[in-house]
């Protein structure tokens, strides 16, 4: 028990995380669409309906603007909503509930009521997800005060983070990556959190720092990796919550390197990158040795046949690229590398 | 007071009032927040409220003075949040539009036509969950039906059976724009009786009436019938947002106009308890009077209030511990 580790993946984590929460506080439930069903959201509600009943984990009609308004009342009235969608396009239609209303009912309240909102909601790619099936939309969320935004990478992370978020007592839009699902890795079988507001450093480097969100921390782990080959030795900074922002840790690492390279795993135009590069600007400008790059969806929107999604979307090959360009160092041949893909284990709808 | 119908006038009485109090100092630019007035319109908010009681949960919108001050009565903290004052509802940041007191069981109102709709539907699951017994009680106008959060959340009360009232005031106008401009049918109750859903229609402006019908719809929620949906005709004396009359305006006609000022709320009660319940009218005067100087003492209390100190700006963007 306790902090005894095991390898499970991020869809067991964040399953994990909902059955030891759901079993201490009675007050938390989980809906939304399919969220009972045989499918279970991917797996990640399997069991919170035999466990906890139809009270506490139940499906909805299609009216996700309603059903969030639904979770902002039932908070008012003491209980812990987890409302979850299974791709964050989806949130778009819940948009006036998030920003309108859960975003700022708190301050329309003089401060005074707890709102433990969370909201979970899964970023889809490949297998032709296409325009409606991949949206991240972090800064969308992170624009707007009085909601607490969070990205989890590592299934340590999701256990940890999720843990943390049905514990605040603030709205929190926890965004997970498809991809990651699969990711497997030590997660501690007890109870644990991971503070909102604490990044990450997922690899020590010396040389140039990458800031990159949710899976493009993969494709920076496996760029450092094809880096260091050539003894360029790249830091990886996850943020982890995108708000409130662990800026600290951010500057402290470009202070160290004086590169930056912002990986996000959104569209660039007016995004979480620009957001980042600001700061590092404004706070670190003396120390950056080069220009702050950024990297992310291509400004399109997302298609579906392959040979055009594989251009969407920056990989590791891209980062090592623009690495290059900044550190001032000559192309190397990467056509032999492989590039990530899940389109073997990742067909049919979702 | 031995008379109910005497408190039912009380309340009238001081909505109406604080209202007027509005009116004439609106003018003075020390109430800087936009009025959307319920003059006129009172009956329905404090037929319901009244009915509903004090253990009722109410969320409202922005025409909402007179649903806040039927439910929780509370002029003076009214008056200071009216007047950005540090000691209002919520520090000055609300104004009007966005009324609450949750202490007394006041749950927000909204700038949104419509956004409080859903709301009610979690705060009544969650008093069903806690077995509390309370019913949630959501107003919004004829404007709100328009929304598709209106259907969702109808949709979602009927099959969850949740213990909610749905009070539809009806003044006819979306703004400016007239019901048979915006609908593609002709009786929303026909429509909203077709969910699992009962439903109650009042046009007669009568507090007393729409006391009773909310008791009996009451008894359906508590009886574990699911939602109702009251829908209930009403006439906004004034401009949507403002402290005029817009009669000059000529989007309204003046013979409705006339016929509701005929049957004006305040007007019906105190002739109902002057000529059918016995009330003396030197009772009525002096309970007038009581309501005239609590109005006037709370709008005096609160301009001796300072405004929030700059740093009240970023407090209550999340939950604070006291």
């Amino acid at each position: 028990m306790g902090f005894s580790m095991r390898k499970i993946d991020y869809c067991q984590a964040l399953n994990e995380a909902l059955h030891q929460e759901m079993a201490k506080n009675p007050d938390i439930f989980v809906f939304g669409i399919g969220v009972p069903d045989h499918k279970s959201v991917f797996g990640s509600t399997r069991g919170l309906l035999e466990t906890f009943g139809p009270d506490r984990c139940f499906d909805t009609p299609l009216c996700e603007d309603s059903m969030t308004g639904f979770a902002l009342g039932a908070a008012l009235g003491g209980m812990r909503p987890v409302h979850i969608h299974i791709r964050v396009d989806f949130l778009l239609l819940a948009m006036n509930q998030i920003v309108n209303m859960i975003a700022s009912y708190n301050y329309s309240l003089g401060g005074k009521v707890k709102l433990p909102i969370v909201i979970r909601t899964i970023i889809g790619r490949g297998w032709g997800q296409g325009m409606h099936h991949s949206k991240s939309l972090q800064s969308y969320f992170a624009h707007i005060p009085g909601l607490k935004v969070v990205m989890p990478t590592t299934p340590r992370d999701a256990k940890g983070l999720l843990t943390a978020a049905l514990r605040d007592n603030n709205p929190v839009i926890f965004i997970e990556h498809r991809w990651l699902y699969w990711a497997e890795n030590d997660v501690p079988e007890g109870e644990f959190l991971i503070p909102l507001g604490q990044g990450n450093i997922l690899r020590e480097g010396t040389d140039l720092t990458i800031v990159a969100t949710s899976w493009m921390n993969v494709e920076a782990l496996r760029a450092a990796d094809l880096l260091a080959k050539q003894g360029v030795y790249v830091e990886v900074v996850d943020p982890r919550t995108i708000a409130p922002l662990d800026e600290a840790l951010i500057l402290r690492s470009v202070e160290k390197t004086g590169h930056c390279l912002v990986a996000d795993n959104d569209w660039v135009e007016c995004g979480f990158s620009a957001e980042v590069a600001a700061r590092v600007a404004e706070k670190c400008f003396g120390r950056l040795k080069s220009p702050v790059r950024r990297l992310g969806f291509a400004h399109t929107p997302c298609p579906t046949v392959r040979c055009l999604e594989d251009e969407f979307y920056p990989n590791a090959k891209r980062i090592v690229a623009v690495i290059h360009e900044m550190l001032g160092l000559p192309p190397i041949d990467l056509s032999g590398e492989f590039s990530y893909s899940h389109e073997s284990r990742f067909k049919g709808p979702f | 007071m031995s008379y109910p119908g005497l408190e039912l006038y009380k309340k009238l009485y001081l909505a109406r009032r604080c209202e007027e109090y509005i009116v004439k100092y609106y003018p003075q630019n020390d109430m800087k927040t936009p009025m959307h007035m319920s003059m006129g319109q009172e009956a329905v908010a404090v037929g319901v409220c009244h009915a509903v009681g004090s253990t009722g949960l109410v969320l409202a919108t922005y025409r909402s003075h007179a649903a806040f001050l039927a439910h929780t009565q509370n002029v003076p903290l009214f008056f200071s949040e009216l007047y950005g004052r540090v000691n209002g509802l919520a520090n000055g940041k609300s104004g009007s539009m966005h009324l609450a007191d949750p202490d007394h069981g006041h749950w927000g109102s909204s700038g949104i036509v419509a956004s409080t709709i859903p709301i009610a539907l979690g705060l009544a699951f969650a008093q069903k969950r806690k077995n509390t017994g309370a019913t949630t009680v959501v107003f919004f106008g004829d404007g709100a039906i328009d929304e598709g959060s209106f259907w969702e959340s109808i949709n979602v009360a009927a099959l969850m059976k949740l213990p909610v009232l749905f009070v539809c005031e009806d003044n006819g106008y979306a703004v400016h724009t007239p019901s048979k401009k915006r609908h593609g049918y002709d009786s929303i109750v026909d429509i909203v009786g077709q969910f699992r859903c009962a439903t109650f229609s009042d046009d007669s402006n009568d507090v007393e009436s729409i006391c009773n019908m909310t008791q009996q719809a009451l008894s359906i929620i508590q009886a574990g019938g699911g939602p109702v949906f009251l829908h209930i005709k009403c006439y906004r004396y004034l401009e949507h947002v403002g402290i005029n009359d817009d009669m000059k305006d000529a989007y309204r006609p003046v013979e409705i106009q006339e016929a509701w000022l005929k049957k004006d709320c305040l007007v019906l009660q105190r002739l109902r308890l002057i000529n059918e319940q016995g009330v003396e009218e030197i009772v009525i005067q002096q309970l007038e009077e009581q309501v005239e100087t609590s109005i006037h003492h709370s709008i005096v209390a609160a301009k001796q209030y300072s405004s929030p100190d700059p740093s009240q700006l970023f407090h209550g963007v999340f939950y604070e511990e006291n």
